[in-house]
C-alpha cells in the first residue's frame, strides 16, 4: 500500500477485540483502509470552534418518571426463551465462562 | 380512476361500502405477488393474516360497529419493526429466525386501527445503508430502473409504495432512511420529529437519531397515517407527551403567507445540477403563487455528515452489543464444533452473523468511543451537534419551513458505491442534519432528471410542528405540482396498470 493509513492493522484488531467481532484477514484489510479514509473525513470536524459549547446528548429533556409500584403482566418465561439458541431448565445456556481449575 | 389509488380515496370507497376491505386487500396482495419477482421489496409476506384482519373489519362494518376511518387499507412495515409472531430480521443473518414475542407500538397502532399487515419490507442490515444492498437477503430494485438502487435503508418500503404493491408503508429514519429512498423512488417520505412516534419495538440503530415514519403516494395519506402513529407512549422514555393535532385539517393549498427558507449550504457543488434545478423550479412556482422565499445560511451544517458519522456508529456499537448469540438470534459454532468458551462463541457469532457494513460501523463507533479518541471525536461531535441545532433554531425565527434537495443525486446503479463507503454515506448529505437536530422533514417528488429518474425535494419544519410542515408540503403538492408519478414497472402484467378492485 503506497498511501499511509491512519489506522494500523493492530488498531483494527484491538478495536475488534473490544467489540467482540471476529474478522477474517480480508475483512481486516478492508476495514483498515475504509476506517482510515473515514477518519480522514473527520479532520475538519476537529477544526470547528466549540469552546464553551454544551454537548447535545439528548434531544428530549430527560427526567425521571415515577409510576405506581404495582405488579403488571410481563412476558411468560416460555415466550422469552423461545428465541434462544440454547436453553436448559428455564435458563439461557452458554458455553463455559470460567476456566476449569 | 387513477392508476394507483391513494389510501384516503380507498377509505372513502370503503366508507361508502362500494368495496370491501377483503377486496381491497386481495387486490393489493395479487399485485404484490405479481410484481415481487421484479422488485424484491419484501422479506416476509403475511397474506393470511392480512385477509383475516380485512374480514374482521368487514364484519364490524356490516354489523354497524365503530371502525377506524382507515380500517381495511393494507400496509407494509419495514422489517426492523417488531411484529408479534411474524419473523423480524432487520435484514440480518443475526436475526434470521427471530419471531418477536411482542409488536412495536407503531405496529400495534396500525393493528388497532384495523390496517391489514401484508408483509415486512427489505432494508439495509440494521438500517445501516443508503441502497438496501446491505440486506443479508439480497437487494431491492428501483421500480423506475431495475438496474438502480431504491435508496435505503427503507428501500423495500419505498419501492413497494412506488410500484403500488401497497398504498403506504412504515419505515425508519436515522440519517435519511425514509426520505432518501422516497426521493429515489419518487414517493412521499415523512420523518416526524424525534419523539413524536414511539420507538418501542423498533430495533435500534442510533437511539438519539432513530425515528419511525411513513412512506405514501401523497401528502394527505401521510397526514392520515401520522394521526394513527403519533402520540406519547409510556414504553418509550423519549416519546414526547405533547398533544397530537388533527393533521388532516392542517392541509391547505395556500402558498400566500408561507415563508420558505433556502439554506445556501444545500445548493452547492456537491448537489447535481439537475437536482438543484428541479428543486429551484418548485420553489419558484411557490414564489409566483405568493410564498415568500429567502436565502439564508446554516454555517455548521457543512460539518453535519462528519458529526453524524461519529455519533451514529458510536450509538450503534453499543446498541448492537446485544447480538451475542445468547438470548435470541443466530449463534455460530466455530469450525463446526461447540465453542470452547463464551468469548470464542461471541467472536464467531458476531463475525458470522453480521455483514461488512455493520462491522464497519461497529468498529468505527467502538474506536471513537475508545480511550484517546473519545475527546477528539465523540465529545467534539456532540458539541458540533449543539451548533447545528442552534443554526436551525435561528433559521426558524425567520421562516416557516426550509426547502432543500433531499439527495445530492438521483438513484445510482446497483454496486456502484458498495466498495466506496464514503460515497455511499454522501447520499445522506442533505438529510442527516435534520436527524441531528431532531426536526420533522418530508421528501416530496419534484420532477425527474434527464434520465427520467425521480428527484426529491425536502421540506424541514420546526420541532413538533408536523402540522405546519404538512401544510407547506400540501401547498407544494397542489400548487407546485410535487406529485408522485407512476414508474414503468407498475404497469407490468396489467392492461391498464390499474389496481383492479371490483365492487
Amino acid at each position: 500500500m503506497s498511501q499511509e493509513l491512519r489506522l494500523t492493522r493492530e488498531d483494527v484488531e484491538r478495536v475488534a477485540r473490544l467489540a467482540h467481532l471476529g474478522l477474517t484477514d480480508e475483512e481486516k484489510e478492508h476495514l483498515q483502509r475504509d476506517l482510515s479514509l473515514i477518519l480522514e473525513a473527520f479532520d475538519r470536524l476537529r477544526e470547528v470552534l466549540t469552546e464553551g459549547v454544551e454537548p447535545t446528548t439528548h434531544l428530549v429533556p430527560q427526567e425521571s418518571v415515577l409510576r405506581p409500584d404495582t405488579v403488571r403482566p410481563s412476558l411468560p418465561q416460555g415466550q422469552v426463551l423461545a428465541n434462544a439458541p440454547e436453553t436448559r431448565d428455564g435458563f439461557f445456556r452458554v458455553p463455559r465462562i470460567l476456566e476449569e481449575s | 380512476m387513477e392508476i394507483l389509488q391513494h389510501a384516503h380515496e380507498l377509505a372513502e370507497r370503503l366508507e361508502r361500502r362500494e368495496i370491501s376491505a377483503e377486496e381491497v386487500t386481495q387486490a393489493y396482495l395479487d399485485r404484490m405477488e405479481r410484481l415481487e419477482p421484479h422488485v424484491h421489496a419484501f422479506l416476509a409476506r403475511t397474506p393470511e393474516q392480512a385477509l383475516a384482519t380485512a374480514r374482521e373489519v368487514d364484519r364490524r362494518r356490516a354489523q354497524g360497529e365503530p371502525v377506524h376511518p382507515l380500517a381495511g387499507i393494507p400496509v407494509a412495515v419495514k422489517d426492523n419493526l417488531c411484529t408479534e409472531g411474524v419473523p423480524t430480521t432487520a435484514g440480518s443473518r443475526a436475526l434470521e429466525n427471530f419471531r418477536p414475542p411482542y409488536s412495536a407500538t407503531a405496529v400495534a397502532r396500525l393493528h388497532e386501527a384495523g390496517l391489514p399487515l401484508v408483509g415486512k419490507t427489505n432494508l439495509d442490515e440494521f438500517a445501516m445503508g443508503a441502497s438496501t444492498e446491505a440486506s443479508a437477503f439480497g437487494p431491492t430494485r428501483n421500480p423506475w430502473d431495475r438496474e438502480r438502487v431504491p435508496g435505503g435503508s427503507s428501500g423495500g418500503s419505498a419501492a413497494a409504495v412506488a410500484a403500488g404493491q401497497v398504498p403506504w408503508a412504515l419505515g425508519s429514519d436515522t440519517g435519511g432512511s425514509i426520505r432518501q429512498p422516497a426521493a429515489f423512488c419518487g414517493v412521499v417520505g415523512l420523518k416526524p420529529s424525534y419523539g413524536r412516534v414511539s420507538r418501542y419495538g423498533l430495533i435500534p440503530f442510533a437511539s438519539s437519531l432513530d425515528q419511525v415514519g411513513i412512506l405514501t403516494r401523497d401528502v394527505t395519506d401521510a397526514a392520515h397515517l401520522l394521526e394513527v402513529l403519533a402520540g406519547h407512549d409510556l414504553a418509550d422514555s423519549t416519546s414526547v407527551d405533547a398533544p397530537v393535532p388533527a393533521y388532516r385539517k392542517a392541509l391547505q393549498a395556500e402558498p400566500r403567507g408561507l415563508r420558505i427558507g433556502l439554506p445556501v449550504q444545500f445548493f452547492g457543488d456537491q448537489i447535481d445540477p439537475a437536482v438543484r434545478q428541479a428543486v429551484r423550479q418548485a420553489v419558484d412556482r411557490m414564489a409566483e403563487a405568493g410564498a415568500e422565499v429567502v436565502e439564508l445560511s446554516l454555517p455548521t451544517v457543512e460539518h453535519a455528515l462528519a458529526c453524524y458519522l461519529v455519533l451514529a456508529p458510536a450509538e450503534a456499537s453499543s446498541n448492537l452489543g446485544r447480538y451475542d448469540g445468547v438470548r435470541y438470534g443466530f449463534r455460530a459454532q466455530p469450525d463446526g464444533r461447540p465453542a470452547k468458551d463464551v468469548t470464542e462463541m461471541f467472536l464467531a457469532t458476531r463475525g458470522e452473523g453480521l455483514g461488512l457494513e455493520v462491522k464497519r460501523r461497529i468498529l468505527l463507533g467502538t474506536y471513537v468511543l475508545s480511550a484517546g479518541a473519545y475527546q477528539t471525536y465523540y465529545l467534539q461531535a456532540l458539541k458540533v451537534r449543539t451548533l447545528i441545532r442552534q443554526d436551525f433554531e435561528r433559521a426558524f425565527e425567520q421562516v416557516d419551513v426550509l426547502a432543500t434537495p433531499t439527495t445530492p443525486t438521483t438513484a445510482f446503479r446497483l454496486g456502484e458505491r458498495l466498495e466506496r463507503p464514503m460515497r455511499m454515506y454522501q447520499s445522506d448529505l442533505c438529510t442527516v442534519p435534520v436527524n441531528l437536530a431532531g426536526l420533522p422533514a418530508i421528501s416530496l417528488p419534484c420532477g425527474q432528471d434527464a434520465g427520467g429518474l425521480p428527484v426529491g425535494l425536502q421540506l424541514i419544519g420546526r420541532y413538533l410542528d408536523e402540522a405546519g410542515l404538512l401544510r407547506a408540503a400540501y401547498a407544494f403538492e397542489q400548487v407546485a405540482g410535487c406529485r408522485a408519478a407512476v414508474p414503468p414497472l407498475a404497469h407490468l402484467g396489467t392492461g391498464a396498470g390499474e389496481v383492479t378492485i371490483h365492487g
